[in-house]
């Protein structure tokens, strides 16, 4: 339809089609402009400001109550600006939980996973995508089945096994169950079906090349993007899992277990609290303010693939 | 004879030579077939091989554990049937963690849909400075749960929150946010909300972005609003990742547990004191970490495994139906208008349709043009 009016202006073309469309009906035309390319009015800017405001102000709130002493939780309007006792307060906050020791758990827990998860998932989705191989179309449905499967709700079996290895109030009991997903597999496979040709795996072949030197040199390159786009989303989940790690290892507190300990002991004094959730948040928001790009698009991308 | 009959060595030497290089060729051929038969399985048996066993292997054997008498101390008990599931559905604690689920649940994920929806048609405009806004409604997404519960809790606190601060400012009552069932559920819900709503815009953006542009042209030429843009345009073209997002919120939904949690850490019991916001994995948690009971927590697991696995499915038809009655519905229309258009042609023996004769501004618009538009629109 479009290919009839693409030289005419849209005003023109509009009047022309609304009329032409309502002339047998014996409708008034109403001349109005599509309005597509518009830059939209202060209204939309307004809302999106109000977006903001609303997403940011929790966060500007705890750091204005964790800079400040209890007294400002029981003043009726919260003040705008923070206190000065922010410093004071996360001296509170490292005396109480192994803060640093948390943060260093919770980057090795997360990036072993994100590694493991990021590899397996590549290798696996590039032979769901690119080799052939007797049984691929039923294993591939069983991994898209799998998909919705809630694998958190086998806790119990995996605390079990934890607890007879002796793996409880380790690393290692935190990782393992997380090792590979089928969401992973699934993306990369979605990704890596269109991404690489054909031909290029054939030529790879030809000049020699076995099939593991082909997936690494052909195929993990072409790769790069949905692998960071995953790990993204891995790293994310793992940083921000929090009943598994507090079911096996307590005692070996990732951050997100240090926060919540944190809360149970210093319940009385929440300035204490919300100030540890600011110093917990501040890295993540300044690698958003960084990279937050990446990640908008990593999520509009992986949406439309996934 | 001895002279002449020995063959020549060098010509004897050549044969073995190509008959080793022949071998070894084929040897390299046979390494490589295996390699070419071999490899695909290779490369997808690691993540078979652990997602069977820390992914299926454990679920599975929940369901083993369910149909044990299973204490956490003395290990597996006596063979006992469907008698820990039967325990379960006349648990009225169960069914209270049950009902709790599902209010926050639908507290959360109707608002935030329905949100998403409007603020990704909001960004989906030609926009100054898109990469700020679209970055903005993200940043609650990267406050992770455990530290949006704690500032929330806080400021649902029943004393001195900021939120009963403010209301009591304005000369309302108080809201007991932590000891009120719907005000509980409601509070716990705005944290989901506040986390994922903007991701979720972002998702659905995507979607409205992957819409053809020259579609809306058309679509606008032919006098459609934006209103009736969006509506008969935009959200059937974004159905499947609705559906998606849809999905993904309810196997995460029916799954909640940090932010209940963690919205009162002083309280008696996991989910408050008299249960009001405990969750179903709260009360999973609760059955086998607190009491011990090993086969009944199973039992648990099981029953919300089946609720969440028969909520996708019902997802799934539901959006199926729907999609299949309205092609029945456009094609109904579609049948409608061709007769229509057909009865006009009929009456005008030349071929141009009385709508077009009748426009005089759009002359050239070619009789050609319009069967093809009746037939898609």
């Amino acid at each position: 339809m479009s290919t009839t009016t693409p030289t005419r202006t849209p005003s023109n073309a509009d009047g022309a089609r609304s009329d032409a469309r309502t002339a047998g009906t014996a409708k008034k035309s109403r001349p109005r402009s599509p309005g597509l390319d518009k830059r939209p009015g202060f209204f939309v800017y307004g809302i999106l400001l109000a977006l903001f405001l609303g997403g940011s102000y929790p966060l500007w709130w705890s750091y204005v109550a964790g800079s400040s002493d209890n007294s400002v939780l029981t003043e009726t309007w919260p003040p705008l600006l923070p206190g000065g006792r922010f410093w004071i307060n996360i001296g509170e906050v490292l005396t109480t939980v192994p803060f640093w020791q948390a943060l260093a758990n919770s980057l090795i827990v997360s990036s072993i996973i994100t590694t493991s998860v990021v590899f397996f998932s590549t290798l696996a989705g590039y032979a769901f995508a690119k080799l052939r191989f007797t049984g691929r179309e039923g294993l591939m449905i069983f991994v898209i089945a799998t998909l919705a499967v809630p694998t958190q709700l086998g806790i119990i079996p995996q605390f079990m096994l934890m607890k007879e290895l002796g793996w409880t109030g380790t690393l290692g009991a935190v990782i393992v169950p997380t090792l590979v997903t089928a969401f992973g597999v699934f993306f990369m496979r979605q990704y890596l079906v269109d991404v690489i040709p054909d031909e290029l795996i054939e030529a790879a072949r030809v000049d020699g090349a076995n099939m593991f030197r082909t997936f690494w040199s052909v195929a993990l390159p072409a790769a790069r993007p949905a692998m960071a786009i995953l790990g993204l989303f891995t790293f994310m989940t793992a940083w921000t899992d929090y009943l598994w790690p507090l079911l096996v290892a307590p005692q070996n507190p990732t951050l997100q277990v240090a926060l919540s300990q944190l809360q149970s002991a210093k319940y009385v004094d929440y300035s204490v609290v919300l100030s540890g959730a600011v110093l917990a948040t501040i890295q993540v928001l300044i690698i958003f303010i960084l990279a937050g790009r990446q990640l908008v698009s990593g999520i509009m991308a992986g949406a439309v693939k996934g | 004879m001895t002279t002449t009959s020995p063959p020549r060595p060098d010509t004897g030497q050549a044969q073995q030579r190509t008959d080793r290089i022949q071998t070894r060729l084929t040897r390299r051929q046979r390494l490589s077939r295996l390699d070419v038969k071999a490899s695909p399985y290779l490369y997808i048996a690691p993540f078979f091989v652990l997602f069977a066993l820390i992914g299926l292997f454990p679920l599975v054997y929940t369901f083993v554990v369910s149909l044990n008498d299973w204490d956490i101390l003395s290990g597996a008990g006596d063979w006992i049937g469907i008698e820990n599931y039967v325990a379960e559905l006349n648990d009225p604690y169960f069914w209270n963690s049950l009902f709790n689920t599902m209010s926050i649940f639908l507290l959360s994920a109707i608002p935030q849909l329905l949100a998403a929806v409007i603020i990704a048609a909001v960004l989906d405009q030609n926009l100054r400075a898109k990469t700020f806004w679209r970055m903005s409604i993200l940043i609650p997404y990267i406050v992770t749960p455990v530290a949006v519960a704690i500032i929330f809790s806080s400021a649902f606190g029943e004393k001195y929150g900021l939120i009963n601060n403010i209301l009591t400012s304005f000369n309302l009552d108080p809201v007991m946010w932590k000891s009120e069932v719907f005000a509980s559920h409601f509070a716990i819900a705005s944290m989901v909300n506040w986390r994922w709503t903007g991701y979720n815009a972002l998702i659905l953006l995507a979607a409205m972005q992957a819409v053809p542009r020259d579609i809306y042209e058309s679509a606008a030429l032919d006098g459609a609003g934006p209103v009736r843009r969006f509506f008969s345009m935009t959200l059937p073209s974004i159905r499947p990742t609705m559906i998606f997002v849809i999905i993904t919120a309810t196997i995460g939904g029916l799954q909640i547990f940090t932010e209940p949690k963690l919205f009162n850490p002083t309280s008696a019991n996991l989910g408050g004191a008299h249960r009001e916001y405990q969750t179903t994995v709260l009360y999973l948690w609760d059955m086998a970490f607190n009491r011990g009971d090993f086969g009944k927590a199973s039992a648990i697991a099981w029953l919300l495994f089946i609720i969440i696995v028969a909520f996708g499915l019902l997802n799934f038809l539901i959006s199926r139906k729907i999609a299949s009655t309205e092609v029945k519905v456009i094609s109904q229309h579609r049948a409608k208008k061709l007769a229509r258009y057909r009865a006009t042609t009929a009456a005008n023996p030349t071929g141009v349709p009385a709508v077009t004769a009748a426009d005089t501004s759009g002359a050239e618009r070619t009789t050609a043009a319009d069967p093809a538009k009746e037939e898609r629109s």
